[in-house]
């Protein structure tokens, strides 16, 4: 595998031959070649006129998709390398399909400052085979108390603010913050954990937790913020995204909002839907995430809502830890999974194939289209003159999840042998293959 | 006498290496596990109490969750047993040193340890070390997940005085949520066909228990009066709790087992408790010693029980 | 221990229902002869069989002598040096003997004497009840092959043996079946 930066190199050129192009954002669903001259999509007048090697790439059978967007991803630099850098996550991402990824700013030192941010992205123009895009906090230090300096962040670069990992508690607070960032034109993400109603809770509060003498982390515990981020939004008409939605009231809550026309979102991560609760009776840490995994009812309500549109955004949550880290009692490990190179596979094989929710076109909206709008980022779409951020996928292509073969630097995922119908099969970021099978 | 190689009709119906809860075990094994506690307890009326079923062996108990009436049962079961033992605490470990649960487990099963009685605030904790050690791991309470041997003796308490378990009405009372004795006792009670009540305040016996297949009740006069089992919990009334219930004196004027309560009882009616007692909280001081208190014997059975699990774990050859 | 008794053509057949009768009878005058006063003797049976010809001992001392014998049960299980070398555990018994045993006879009655290994731990447990004045001890088959210094005061029969073969009793009380002593050649 080539190691590739994302913009092209000038002279090169490449024909994607005879796959299904899908593109939502130009309402195309049709077989095709696609066409890319320097790094960027273009028209096949002009790679006829290249004078250099043109790369001839077979489609046949393929979906040839705009480059995946998967925005919700820690990678864990600055300050956690030990589970997982902007390199190895890079890499993880392009493994999975991915040419964008937008990274959390729970790192060491927290990403509240410009500082910071640059050294984010510096790190990421050097090293990372795909586009990184980062986040800034929404309060200094992710305390929940200050608001952090909002507008240099958003000079800095980044694409919203969150305090993930953490959820500014005091509504004030939080909507400050959202007024501010209005100013500035960013969105807001957060992730909905109401401190008190969680407690010290491990696993989804229900029949599981109570048969085993887990503290619980009730469903009304995510439903209380996404209740205030409706109000706040509302209330400072600007768009709020709830992160990692889990529960069938907030998929309810969600959707009589949207239908009131506020501005208000909400994404699914794979594991949310792939298992249940059920799954943690054996105390493994690999199914210890926040927000945990709920119960069936829950699940059922989570596809409903991707069906008809209340949860419009797919990503991962992608959270790596080392395996000494997640190798003790269940109790003290911490929460998250790795998800990178798992989600896409995961989601078309049940989304698409065991569940019939939504069709592949829609999927594909999903990780490109909906996320590019949220954030207001040039992606997610195959126009002619975009960057050739190119993803290959093969719907039908059955394959075994083999964690020792990961790129990603650690191995905490529950997935481990299961068999899934569906995967990425090339990843092209500026026009250069980044990856492939 | 000759013995035959292969599954022998005399031979036990016990192959599990570890006891890490009630849940997954079967009726059979469990009553299993009291028959062979009626030949244990017999070892205890001897002159010489000592049988050398388990000679040779190191028994570590491990409680990183203090606990001396428990570590002395297994201490004292495991001497009748004449195996060795060695007591580490959390503060005499290297756990306060950073160490982890696995590596200070590994460097037991380095020092040859053949079975490790552990007692963790986490739960989980002893499945998480029976799957990674070749030594036998026993329970002795993981959080408020289970702690089979209370449970156990519980069962062999109410077996001896009642003759069986089925079709008894049993009713646990007080802090069922955070309460691992209570777990262990429902899954028991239901495997060998006890009807379960459990009584407390609704913060603390919330109705999501009724899907395990027992009745949840806030009346304990109404239930009283139908049991021929209770079992009492400790109240704790730490911190953590206070958001739960008001306070000790509320607690007593509606679930206590007050001496006008414990009038409404059958006579025949068992009063268990797994200690230590909160005299004048939980139980009035003089119903504690009456004639239908069984606790002490719990305690006598706990160690015979003790010993039963000890042998039969212990005893599988590795 | 209980076993399964094979419908192999290579049983064959060493005492009938009455040769066990007469060995037994035989074995309680032997016992009454050599135990004055017959007060202090306790016939003390390991389970399972063990147990059921010392209830026959019993009855036969009590039809010679008019004298009610003590009986006891001694279980072995727990006292067996082979705990943990074995893939499955014996089951164990509650032990039951009339104690004091200080001047008393404990005789250990047990259906087959091979090693000596399960008298030697009948002894061992014997010894957590206390001190009796003498032990003896009372067989119905001994079929040699002894691992330790053992050896038996009363034998009802005695049977040299090969140790591939099995030596199978089988008393009605005990195993559901007419009263027999079978050889076994495993082939």
């Amino acid at each position: 595998m080539r190691k590739a930066r994302v913009i092209g190199i000038v002279g090169s050129a490449t024909i994607i031959r005879n796959g299904r192009v899908i593109d939502p954002a130009n309402k195309r669903d049709e077989i095709a070649d696609l066409f890319i001259t320097d790094g960027r999509i273009t028209e096949k007048s002009e790679v006829r006129s290249q004078k250099s090697e043109i790369e001839d790439i077979d489609a046949k059978e393929l979906i040839v998709a705009p480059g995946l967007i998967d925005m919700h991803v820690h990678l864990r630099e600055p300050g956690f390398s030990h589970k997982e850098t902007i390199e190895s996550g890079a890499r993880a991402a392009a493994a999975g399909g991915f040419t964008t990824v937008v990274c959390m700013p729970n790192t060491s030192p927290v990403a509240d400052n410009p500082s910071t941010i640059a050294w984010i992205k510096d790190r990421a123009a050097a090293v990372a085979c795909v586009n990184v895009l980062p986040t800034g906090a929404i309060s200094k230090n992710l305390a929940g108390e200050e608001l952090a300096p909002i507008g240099s962040l958003a000079q800095a670069g980044v694409v919203a603010i969150t305090d993930d990992g953490h959820c500014v508690q005091n509504h004030e607070v939080m909507r400050r913050a959202v007024e501010y960032a209005r100013m500035v034109d960013l969105p807001v993400l957060d992730h909905c954990q109401d401190y008190n109603l969680v407690g010290n809770g491990v696993v989804h509060e229900g029949y599981w937790s109570t048969l085993l003498g887990l503290p619980g982390w009730p469903a009304a515990g995510e439903e209380a913020m996404v209740v205030r981020n409706i109000l706040l939004a509302e209330l400072c008409d600007h768009h709020i995204h709830c992160q990692h939605i889990s529960t069938a009231g907030s998929v309810r809550l969600i959707h009589e909002a949207r239908a009131r026309g506020v501005k208000i979102s909400g994404e699914v991560c794979p594991h949310h839907i792939a298992l249940t609760d059920e799954a943690i009776q054996n105390f493994d840490t690999n199914c210890k995430m926040n927000p945990p995994l709920r119960s069936q009812k829950d699940v059922d309500a989570l596809l409903e809502g991707i069906a008809d549109g209340t949860l419009s955004i797919l990503c991962s949550d992608h959270a790596p830890h080392a395996n000494f880290e997640k190798e003790v009692e269940f109790d003290a490990a911490p929460f998250g999974i790795i998800g990178l190179e798992t989600e896409l596979g995961l989601f078309i094989d049940l989304l698409v194939h065991k569940y019939g929710k939504i069709d592949i076109a829609r999927l594909i909206e999903m990780y490109t289209v909906e996320p590019a709008r949220l954030l207001k980022i040039n992606a997610g779409t195959l126009s002619i003159g975009a960057r050739a951020d190119v993803t290959l996928i093969d719907p039908e292509l059955e394959w075994t999840v083999r964690t020792d073969q990961f790129q990603s630097a650690s191995r905490n995922s529950p997935f481990g042998g299961w068999k899934l119908k569906g995967r990425a099969v090339r990843t092209i970021a500026g026009g250069k293959t980044v990856w492939k099978l | 006498m000759t013995t035959r190689r292969g599954s022998v009709p005399g031979s036990t119906r016990w192959t599990r290496k570890d006891l890490l809860g009630l849940r997954e075990l079967s009726a059979d094994e469990i009553n299993f596990v009291l028959e062979t506690t009626d030949a244990f307890k017999e070892v205890g009326t001897r002159q010489i109490k000592k049988v050398p079923a388990l000679r040779g062996k190191t028994l570590v108990n491990f409680f990183v969750e203090p606990s001396t009436r428990t570590r002395t049962s297994f201490e004292l079961a495991a001497f009748r047993l004449s195996a060795d033992v060695i007591n580490i605490s959390a503060t005499t470990s290297s756990l306060t040193k950073g160490e982890t649960l696995k590596d200070t487990a590994r460097n037991l099963e380095a020092l040859h340890a053949d079975i490790l009685v552990l007692r963790h605030s986490a739960a989980g904790a002893p499945q998480f070390l029976a799957n990674r050690l070749k030594a036998s791991v026993i329970n002795a309470g993981d959080g408020a997940h289970e702690h089979p041997t209370q449970a156990l003796l519980d069962l062999y308490t109410i077996r001896e005085r009642r003759g069986k378990i089925a079709d008894l009405r049993v009713a646990i009372i007080g802090d069922i949520l955070f309460s691992r004795v209570a777990r262990s006792n429902i899954f028991g009670l239901l495997k060998l066909g006890a009807r379960v009540t459990l009584v407390g305040p609704s913060t603390l016996v919330p109705r999501e228990f009724e899907k395990l297949g027992v009745e949840v009740s806030y009346k304990i006069d109404e239930v009283l009066p139908k049991a021929d089992v209770i079992n009492l919990l400790r109240i704790q009334h730490e911190r953590q709790r206070r958001e739960y219930f008001p306070g000790l004196g509320e607690y007593v004027r509606l679930f206590g087992l007050t001496k006008e309560r414990a009038k409404l009882l059958k006579p025949d009616c068992l009063i268990m408790h797994p200690g230590p007692i909160n005299r004048g909280v939980e139980i009035d001081s003089d119903v504690a010693d009456g004639l239908q208190s069984v606790i002490l014997d719990q305690v006598t059975n706990g160690l015979a029980v003790r010993m039963a699990v000890l042998y039969l774990c212990g005893g599988i050859a590795t | 221990m209980k076993q399964e008794k094979q419908n192999s053509s290579a049983a064959v057949p060493i005492m009938d229902a009455e040769a066990i009768r007469r060995a037994l009878r035989r074995i309680a005058h032997e016992i009454i002869e050599r135990n004055p006063p017959l007060e202090k003797v306790v016939l003390a049976g390991i389970p399972s069989r063990g147990v059921e010809i010392a209830r026959r001992v019993a009855a036969f001392i009590r039809e010679i002598e008019q004298i009610d014998m003590e009986t006891g049960v001694i279980d072995v299980a727990m006292h067996r040096d082979d705990v943990g070398t074995r893939p499955e555990l014996p089951i164990v018994h509650a032990s039951n003997l009339p104690v004091p045993l200080e001047e008393r006879t404990v005789i250990i009655v047990d259906d087959v004497l091979y090693t000596g290994r399960t008298a030697r731990a009948a002894m061992d447990a014997i010894n957590s009840f206390g001190r009796p004045a003498r032990i003896q001890l009372a067989v119905l088959i001994d079929r040699g092959h002894r691992e330790l210094p053992i050896r038996p005061d009363y034998v009802g029969k005695n049977l040299p043996t090969a140790t591939p073969e099995q030596i199978q009793v089988r008393l009605q009380e005990t195993d559901n079946e007419p009263d027999a002593v079978w050889l076994e050649r495993e082939s």
